[in-house]
């Protein structure tokens, strides 16, 4: 057993999962944390359909996605031609494509983590920090972010854990090129398709394992376990 | 120090609308004004601080204009260099009494350190009998210690003015009547306007030096004229 899983791709196939989620939750982390204060603290027309079109990737099949995707970042799409253009960058079936892909499906559980983090902050101290002088940069980073940065962790660490089992969006965007954009949960299925149980085994060992880390570290960090913030 | 409102704002919510109309001058150090809650108390005072635009209208303190619709002057609220006192003090609580009373001495996009020890801070700590605290949270303090941290904190920046939200409502009776004395005290020892709104009659006696009126959105003090800002800010 160990024998095989030190000669399995397995280990690509887990450091290449692992690379993927990190940037994908890098990039969700940022834009999270914008769109989620945005959609929390500012009242402007369309908020609500803003709110709709940023979750859709949690409701719709990551097939449908990895479809859009494909249309958007594609050869012939607007993005991917004009990449391709200017810059010689071509996307699809590369690992970047993979990070895409698994940014897009995994956003929605930053932004509603952040979102409703946010919300819980007391728009009295915002303002107590604002009458002290103090500008609203510095509001939001020395007061709103302290005071929610435990949602916004959470959120982040769904988002990681849902980026690491990202399957059908990135296998149409990114393909599965062993050792380049075979991530884990493509490897399984084609493992599982290859008849090879053996692997199939390990990698559903690993996979498995790593997203109850995730959990587990996402649980003590739920708010509510711990209202001092 | 003059202050001088004359300024207007109408507010609707699920269908029912609020005005706020508010028109005094005062010179006093001291200014009280109540009436009963919902009469618009908290409206007037978070637009005198900057949280809350009016409609129009013009807001001068000290020979500053704060607003003035009509020149299109609108400060916001950290450059008023005004005190805010909260009803329930909207303590920092991620933040302990120490660093509560240098928040505003930090301009930076970093909170003051937990062992923060400039001067400004020592002497509040000291003034307020805060130093035994020092190192607490604020869901440890008590309700009176609270509002002396919230005092500290807002006084610390050296503000032109403090505005004080029903400043003893939080309190139980018995600690009501002691706050009142110090606040009163210190009042006086920093000579340092303020203004003070209340519903509680009480406060009315022990601060009202110049006692306004207000009613459903209505404050028009008669001996007040037009106010003119005559300098920028």
């Amino acid at each position: 057993m160990l024998a095989n899983f030190l000669a399995e791709p397995a280990w690509t196939a887990l450091a290449l999962s692992l690379k993927v989620a990190c940037w994908a939750t890098l990039i969700d982390l940022v834009l999270g944390v914008g769109f989620g204060y945005l959609l929390a603290r500012k009242r402007f027309p369309g908020r609500e359909l803003l709110d709709a079109v940023l979750t859709l990737p949690m409701v719709m099949p990551p097939t449908v996605l990895g479809y859009y995707l494909l249309m958007l970042i594609g050869r012939h799409g607007p993005l991917g031609a004009w990449l391709q253009h200017n810059f010689g960058i071509q996307l699809i079936f590369t690992w970047q494509a993979a990070v895409i892909a698994a940014a897009v499906v995994a956003f929605p559980l930053v932004l509603k983590g952040a979102r409703a983090a946010f919300e819980a902050v007391d728009t009295q101290l915002e303002q107590a920090a604002s009458v002290l002088g103090l500008s609203p940069w510095a509001v939001f980073l020395r007061v709103t972010l302290p005071l929610a940065w435990r949602g916004v962790l959470g959120g982040t660490l769904l988002a990681f854990a849902r980026s690491m089992g990202e399957f059908g969006a990135t296998l149409m965007v990114a393909g599965s090129i062993a050792g380049k954009t075979q991530t884990l949960s493509i490897a399984v299925y084609e493992a599982v398709q290859a008849g090879q149980d053996d692997t199939a085994n390990l990698l559903v060992m690993i996979t498995s394992l790593v997203c109850i880390i995730v959990l587990v570290s996402a649980n003590r960090l739920t708010p509510n376990r711990n209202p001092q913030g | 120090m003059t202050i001088a409102v004359d300024i207007q704002k109408t507010v609707s919510a699920a269908g029912r609308s609020f005005t706020l109309q508010a028109r005094f001058t005062s010179t006093s150090q001291r200014v009280v004004i109540y009436g009963a809650s919902g009469a618009g108390k908290s409206m007037l005072l978070k637009a005198l601080a900057g949280l809350l635009t009016p409609d129009q209208g013009r807001i001068e303190l000290g020979g500053q204009c704060l607003y003035a619709s009509a020149q299109g002057i609108n400060l916001p609220p950290q450059r008023r260099q005004l005190a805010y006192l909260f009803q329930d003090y909207a303590l920092f609580p991620h933040l302990n009494v120490r660093q509560n009373i240098a928040f505003g001495l930090h301009r930076g996009w970093r909170n003051p350190s937990a062992t923060a020890a400039q001067e400004t801070v020592r002497y509040w700590l000291q003034a307020l009998e805060l130093e035994p605290l020092a190192a607490l949270l604020p869901h440890q303090l008590s309700g009176g210690q609270r509002q002396r941290v919230a005092l500290a904190r807002a006084l610390a920046p050296a503000p032109r003015a403090l505005l004080l939200d029903e400043p003893f409502a939080a309190l139980d009776p018995a600690l009501r009547q002691r706050m009142r004395a110090e606040l009163d005290a210190l009042q006086r020892q920093l000579a340092i306007p303020m203004l003070l709104i209340t519903h509680d009659h009480e406060d009315v006696q022990a601060f009202g030096e110049h006692r306004l009126r207000m009613e459903q959105g209505r404050l028009i003090d008669s001996a007040s004229g037009t106010t003119e800002c005559a300098h920028e800010a």
